[in-house]
């Protein structure tokens, strides 16, 4: 049958359905550990005891296929960036995308060397850039939850008015 | 008697339902984008090549085949355990006793016959 | 043994192979002929009272103006606690030299480094192909003369100019 996404009016009953499943989505977003660089260990630590992601429901997963969120942290060189599309591609809708760090927002430091793509962005479509060389743990996690907001404006049984910007799923 | 089973089938019907209906929620309210390369199988970012099927280790094949035959000695000896109690109330206790150290004695020369050949290692180690 | 006397031991033993030789500086260096690169490693390694049993680093240098790949060998003896450095001119235009493979076995990589960034073809090495770049680059990056493709795998390599991003 067909999915109900984006094909219902906007009453009181589907906003609120919305709503809940925006923020079961919200607070449960699992994201994928690609700790590429240096930005690696302040993605462990942020996931750490001190800084905890785990308390806004972020775990890590290993695997693409389990994920909804995927952190680039780190450099991103031209050889990677053949397998980071292709395990973005693996993953499944509705999916995220933060850039962590200088390197992997411009190429960053290493912005003049042969080897380095210029940006994440060049690759997969970003929705959250966090600057930093290494953000702080506590900048991480304003990045994840700009996503929160950004979830919580989607719609998925309401039809949407503004054709492409409030459409999800598609 | 046959109104009791009516219990069963409501169980039945509510477990199955639970399970139906939740995947229906999901299948009406997720979205669908099948792709090709979202469909790939999953190889660290590699395209994968070959087969999944490999040659399985014929180790578990043995290590299977000597836990079936004790678990199954293990299940003769559960009935023969509750009715022990009757047979020493009729008298023919201690001829019980020996008929099952009989049974189990003969498996025991089987587990001695696998140990001593060396099938109750990982590695069986073969004399050159 | 003092660098002058390591030098002095090779000058006797291959007489007109090696020449400049520098050793007030922190790691002393001289200049051996690329013919007989392979005969000088292995008499260094074997002699007794040289021993230079590691090849701590292999790498060259591109020397653009004088129409040279230099290629440095950084020899260490644990036995007798010293060092030297070798260094070989190759012409730029076709960089070749024998291989050391076969009196280092690590060599094999840090060959395989040399070739993959500065395209120096070391004959007789049993695996001679790119190590850390992709097989299908083109060209070698640790040239002076490099110029950068425009771009790789369909991923432009050209970042956007400041003067635009300033102004946006």
């Amino acid at each position: 049958m067909k999915p109900l996404i984006n094909s219902l009016p906007e009453t009181v009953f589907t906003t609120k359905v919305d709503d809940i499943l925006n923020w079961g989505r919200a607070s449960s977003q699992w994201y994928m550990l690609f700790g590429l660089a240096c930005c690696a260990i302040e993605l462990m630590q942020t996931g750490g005891p001190r800084a905890d992601l785990d308390r806004f429901g972020a775990v890590p997963r290993a695997t693409p296929r389990q994920s909804d969120l995927m952190i680039v942290a780190g450099t991103l060189t031209y050889k990677m960036a053949k397998r980071t599309k292709l395990l973005y591609d693996q993953m499944p809708d509705p999916k995220y995308v933060i850039s962590m760090g200088s390197c992997a927002n411009c190429g960053g430091l290493f912005q003049l060397a042969y080897s380095v793509c210029k940006g994440v962005d060049k690759i997969v479509p970003v929705d959250v850039y966090v600057p930093g060389c290494p953000p702080r743990p506590e900048a991480l996690t304003e990045g994840l939850l700009r996503i929160q907001d950004k979830m919580m404006r989607e719609r998925w049984l309401v039809k949407p008015s503004h054709p492409v910007e409030e459409a999800a799923g598609a | 008697m046959l109104f009791d089973f009516a219990n069963v089938l409501v169980f039945t019907a509510l477990g199955l339902g639970f399970v139906g209906v939740n995947l229906l929620i999901g299948k009406l309210l997720r979205p669908a984008n099948p792709q090709a390369r979202k469909l790939s199988t999953y190889e660290c970012g590699e395209p994968s090549m070959g087969s999944a099927w490999v040659n399985f280790n014929i180790r578990f094949y043995i290590v299977a085949l000597i836990f079936i035959i004790f678990e199954v000695e293990i299940a003769f000896i559960f009935p023969v355990a509750t009715v022990f109690r009757r047979w020493v109330d009729g008298g023919v206790g201690v001829f019980a006793l020996i008929e099952v150290l009989v049974f189990v004695g003969i498996l025991f020369l089987g587990l001695v016959y696998a140990w001593a050949k060396g099938d109750l290692e990982w590695v069986k180690k073969v004399k050159a | 043994m003092e660098a002058k006397d390591i030098y002095a031991a090779l000058e006797k033993q291959f007489p007109g192979k090696v020449s400049e030789f520098k050793g007030e500086v922190l790691e002393p260096y001289l200049s051996v002929d690329g013919a007989s690169i392979v005969e000088i490693c292995r008499y260094l390694r074997d002699s007794a009272g040289l021993n230079f049993a590691v090849l701590s680093d292999l790498t060259a240098l591109d020397w653009p103006k004088e129409e040279k790949i230099q290629v440095v060998y950084h020899l260490f003896s644990y036995s007798h606690n010293h060092q030297i450095v070798l260094k070989v001119d190759l012409p730029r235009a076709n960089p070749k030299i024998a291989t050391v493979e076969g009196v280092w076995k690590v060599a094999n990589w840090f060959e395989r480094e040399v070739y993959d960034l500065f395209g120096v073809i070391f004959e007789g090495h049993s695996d001679l192909r790119r190590i850390m770049l992709p097989e299908d680059w083109v060209g070698y990056p640790l040239r002076k003369d490099y110029v950068e493709e425009e771009e790789y795998d369909g991923i432009s390599t050209q970042r956007a100019p400041l003067v635009e991003k300033l102004l946006r």
